[in-house]
């Protein structure tokens, strides 16, 4: 009871240094950190650990570097709104680098980059959004990707990939992959890292895992592929709400037929919701309005690897990828001309055996032995 | 850095199932060959007259029924065998899932089973072919006529069988990671029937016909 | 020359063809053709179950005729079929299979297991594992005309004597008639009155016939055996005597295989088709009745219930199944079918060469009960067949069981049924054929 009161007390109190520092509500303070705890699954008592910190925390300098992208995962960060990008950005982190929302240019900005990597040595983040292209490919300032993204990683505290790209390659590394782009994982030594895949990644968990950051100085809890456990533990479809007509068989058959106007489940028009881990069926999108499967279209299975090879996006899972009619073709080709050359050799056999053999006679019925 | 799951479904999906496609129509293609291309000889006795010979394609439907007076010989092999071949076709040609699969290659697909009774119609399948394996491991002359080639075909039937029903209830590992074993053991299973004992499942309607013509033309109907 | 094992692998390569290939491949070993033979039921011994008799056999073609197979060998994976292997089949190819079809008729995958071992036979006999006592009767019957060794001699003192005791004629060598009968060596030793039958059946409906002095033995024990050259030797004593005869068709006797090997297997054995017609002669004897030319009378109602034995190679091998009961039905007052009749009858163990195995008797004896169940469930105190084999078979094991029912002959209870008022023996009388 009195741990409930004393969390209560750190909120106000918390709450009242947030106002001060950000002019932000209290209110808004408040769910912030319930919804932040939550998420994060922290028990109870850490709401008032994440208020206190929240209220509390440095500033952590952050540089967000782009590659190969679409800066939709900048843009999908912008429609954050719990917390807002303004809130993240201008009261919550120190983003010294970030090509599109910095207002320097050239030389100028690279100079930030490298007086943060300087003046923050180990502890900055490093933001990463885009694939890396192999040499001679994105060159900025002269200097190519995969040495600007070691360079800035070296003295990191921690790297966050941000979007499918830079977690998994995305669309860059799509078959046939003509500048060998690649994700993060793999060029950044040791360094702790967290991917939040997604084209784009959900606002919020970006915003979580900065937020879970600050507060706790660590990062968040992290699944085989990098991924944030909170967010990505569970598949579209094991939180998507037409799964009972899954479970009954109950499928929409094209875009506007009876099933699909009765909200049926999409697994036919290809939906990726069984395979795909993401947040998308609790978290929703723009400020939890709806997310594609709510709108009518099958999840694209944006957030896992090599979705853009893993054929159409309206194919259903059941079917395979990719074209098995010449192969297919030509596989029986070869095995009807080897069956046949077989036969040609055991018919000669057969033949040889019948003509070979000399009429019996009673003699050949003593066994010589 | 990647999951084994996704990866491995990812695989059968594309790479896999074409490999499959690719060694099984190989492999049929070289069998058929082989067995047909051997041919045989003309029989020169005369035939009964038409009316009175036995049809050799109503044998070829007549051995899907028991032979009088053997079910009670052998109810196991026949409960078994026959709910086994229903439950499994039942699943493989009438789940939802599957008929997308048809559909993607036929250009045409048909109305499904009712999802509660595909999932029991393979669970009955499943248990059959469970009890099918307990009668071949206890009944003397199965038993004594077991290879361990009828042991690979049972297991190759067995798999999809029993990954499927795993990956629709969710059960034990993820979906993903589940229905990418389920691809991967009904890929093994298409691509090694036409060189295990599974190429029954073309050649007996041929055999049945070879018997049904053979003593059709003497008046019996086989 | 002698026996040895690469001439009877050859032989069993001769015999492969595409309903074989078919037919190992189509094999599930789910052991139904077990449940379907009575050498398995009889004696609940996995070893006697069908398509087990065919494993070395099914090792040839797996080895030699297909891919995978090849390979097995070739990594050592498999050894080839040894003369021992054979050896040690030797029993189960021919003790324990009177080659009565039942298997094949049985086996959901369709294999026709019967038309394998009959194959498997030719391989068996060549590479010097066939039983001598088969090898012996063939000898007979290549060497003396008869696997008994039944003579003309004894022949033409059989015909003497019931042509005494029927007051008949039975023509010998007479060209340009109708049929020419042939009877099997049992027949002629054990059951010589079916001759004087036949002549009053011939006589009744009005049908000219004769035998012939060059071929009177219908059996072909080269066929038990498995030995076509031999089989098509003694074939072709009875081909070329009746195309000599110029006869319109040659009648196979009461015996199931004389009538396979005639009717069904020789035109292959010799290569082509006959210049006359092979008739079973109960395929006569009802074509006759339906033609009004034989008319029979009934039973005495009094007389106890009968019942008919279908000899396998007749009915489910032969494909004469309606011939006996139509006669039958003109006949007997009380005629009761077997459980399993026609095409799904039981064999009664001694076919395919079973009976002319000595050392097969306590086998056979046992394999019999089948058939005694079958009979004591009917009750009757008659059965009648239509083969001499199965009739000395039924005989010998109805004795070891001490139980007492009659077996007789159909042709024989068609002559004994003949309407007595003589028929007209005028025009239309000559052809036995339609
Ligand atoms: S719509 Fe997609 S995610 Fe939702 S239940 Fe259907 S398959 Fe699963
Ligand atoms: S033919 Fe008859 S005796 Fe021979 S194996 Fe088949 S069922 Fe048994
Ligand atoms: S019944 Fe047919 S499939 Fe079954 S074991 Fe016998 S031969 Fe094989």
């Amino acid at each position: 009871m009195g741990e409930h009161g004393r969390e209560g007390d750190g909120l106000e109190r918390w709450g009242a240094l947030w106002e001060e520092r950000t002019g932000l509500s209290r209110r808004g303070f408040a769910q912030l950190c319930a919804w932040l705890a939550a998420t994060m699954t922290l028990t109870s008592g850490g709401v008032g650990r994440v208020a206190e910190a929240l209220a509390a925390a440095p500033r952590p300098p952050v540089i967000w570097l782009h590659f190969q992208e679409c800066t939709a995962c900048s843009e999908s960060l912008l429609r954050a709104h719990y917390p807002t990008a303004e809130q993240l950005i201008l009261n919550l982190i120190s983003l010294d680098y970030h090509e599109t929302l910095m207002a320097a240019a050239g030389k100028q900005a690279e100079e930030a980059r490298r007086a943060t990597m300087k003046n923050a040595k180990g502890k900055y983040l490093l933001v990463v959004e885009g694939a890396i292209p192999a040499r001679p490919f994105c060159r900025i300032g002269g200097q190519d990707a995969e040495a600007i993204l070691k360079e800035c990683a070296a003295d990191a505290a921690a790297v966050i990939a941000v979007g499918s790209c830079a977690s998994f390659g995305g669309l860059p590394a799509a078959e046939p992959n003509p500048t060998q782009a690649r994700s993060v994982a793999g060029l950044i030594g040791k360094k702790p890292l967290v991917a939040i895949p997604g084209c784009p990644p959900q606002p919020a968990v970006m915003a979580a895992v900065l937020a879970h950051y600050l507060t706790l100085g660590r990062l968040p809890a992290l699944d085989q592929l990098h991924r944030p456990k909170a967010f990505y533990a569970d598949s579209i479809h094991d939180r998507c709400y037409r799964r009972p007509f899954y479970d009954r068989g109950q499928f929409a058959a094209s875009f506007d037929d009876e099933g699909a106007r009765k909200g049926w489940c999409l697994f036919k028009l290809g939906c990726k919701g069984p395979v795909t881990h993401n947040a998308c069926a609790t978290l929703k999108w723009n400020e939890g309005v709806s997310f594609p499967i709510q709108s009518g279209h099958g999840c694209l299975g944006c957030s896992e690897p090599h979705f853009w090879d893993n054929g159409s996006f309206y194919a259903p899972l059941s079917t395979p990828i990719g074209e098995s009619g010449l192969s297919t073709g030509v596989a029986a080709a070869a095995g009807a001309t080897l069956g046949a050359a077989l036969a040609g050799g055991y018919r000669k056999v057969i033949d040889q055996a019948r003509s070979e053999a000399r009429p019996v006679t009673l003699d050949d019925l003593e066994k010589s032995s | 850095m990647n999951d084994p799951g996704y990866e491995l479904l990812l695989w059968v999906r594309g790479p896999g199932w074409i490999l499959a496609l690719a060694v099984f129509s190989f492999g049929m293609a070289m069998r058929l060959f082989e067995i047909f291309a051997l041919g045989r000889r003309e029989d020169l006795a005369p035939p009964r007259p038409a009316e009175r010979q036995g049809s050799p394609m109503r044998t070829v439907w007549n051995r899907f029924f028991p032979v009088p007076g053997l079910f009670e010989r052998a109810p196991a092999t026949h409960v078994s065998g026959y709910l086994f071949h229903i439950g499994f076709f039942a699943v493989l040609f009438f789940a939802e899932f599957h008929i997308q699969l048809f559909r993607h290659l036929l250009g045409f697909g048909w109305p499904a089973l009712s999802a509660p009774l595909a999932d029991a119609l393979g669970v009955v399948a499943i248990v059959a072919l469970l009890a099918a394996l307990v009668s071949r491991m206890r009944d003397p002359v199965k038993r004594f006529l077991s290879t361990a080639g009828d042991y690979l075909a049972w297991a190759l039937t067995f798999l999809p069988l029993l990954t499927g029903w795993m990956a629709y209830h969710h059960v034990l590992v993820s979906y993903t990671r589940m229905v990418a074993l389920h691809l991967l053991a009904a890929e093994l299973l298409l691509a090694l029937l036409p060189f295990t004992k599974l190429i029954h499942a073309v050649t007996i309607f041929v055999a049945r016909w070879y018997t049904g013509e053979q003593f059709g033309r003497k008046g019996v109907q086989a | 020359m002698s026996a040895t094992l690469e001439r009877g692998l050859a032989a069993l390569r001769a015999g492969m063809d595409t309903p074989m290939a078919t037919f190992f491949a189509s094999c599930v070993h789910c052991g139904l053709c077990a449940e379907a033979c009575l050498f398995y039921t009889e004696t609940g011994d996995p070893k006697y179950t069908p398509i087990h008799k065919l494993e070395p056999l099914r090792r040839l073609w797996k080895q030699e005729f297909t891919l995978l197979g090849k390979l097995m060998v070739n990594i050592g994976l498999d050894q080839p079929v040894s003369d021992a292997e054979l050896a040690e089949w030797e029993p189960l190819v021919y003790d324990s299979c009177t080659l009565c079809g039942r298997c094949s008729l049985a086996c959901p995958a369709g294999n026709d297991i019967t038309a394998m071992i009959r194959k498997m036979r030719e391989g068996m006999a060549l590479s010097g594992h066939a039983p001598e006592d088969l090898v012996h009767a063939t000898q007979r019957a290549v060497t003396l005309g008869s696997p008994m060794g039944v003579k003309l001699s004894t022949l033409k003192a059989k015909i003497r004597a019931q042509e005494r005791e029927s007051g008949l004629t039975i023509p010998l060598d007479q060209p340009g008639v109708d049929y020419m009968v042939l009877f099997s060596g049992m027949e002629i030793v054990q059951f010589s009155e079916i001759l004087g039958a036949m002549a009053r059946i011939f006589k009744h409906a009005g049908v000219s016939w004769t035998l012939s002095s060059e071929a009177f033995e219908a059996t072909n024990s080269g066929i038990q055996l498995g030995v076509s050259d031999l089989a098509k030797e003694i074939l072709l004593r009875t081909v070329n005597a009746a195309e000599k005869l110029g006869v319109k068709g040659v009648v196979s006797p009461e015996c199931g295989h004389a009538y396979t090997a005639l009717r069904w297997e020789g035109p292959n054995l010799i290569g082509r088709r006959y210049h006359f017609e092979v008739v079973h002669i109960l395929e006569l004897l009802a074509r006759l009745q339906k033609e009004k030319r034989l008319r029979l009378r009934q039973r005495d109602p009094e007389e106890r219930p009968l019942s008919f034995h279908d000899p396998c190679q007749l009915a489910r091998r032969g494909g004469v199944l309606e011939e006996p009961r139509e006669l039958l039905g003109k006949i007997a007052t009380d005629f009761r079918e077997m459980s399993d009749n026609r095409e799904r009858n039981w064999c009664c163990g001694g076919g395919g060469g079973v009976s002319a195995i000595e050392r097969s008797e306590p086998l056979r004896a046992k394999a019999f009960q089948r058939k005694l169940h079958q009979i004591e469930e009917l009750g009757v105190h008659t059965l009648v067949t239509a083969c001499s084999n199965c009739r000395i078979i039924l005989e010998e094991g109805l004795e070891t069981y001490q139980i007492r029912v009659d077996v007789a002959g159909l042709t024989e209870l068609v002559a004994d049924h003949l309407e007595e008022d003589q028929p007209q023996t005028g025009a239309g009388a000559a052809g036995g054929e339609s």
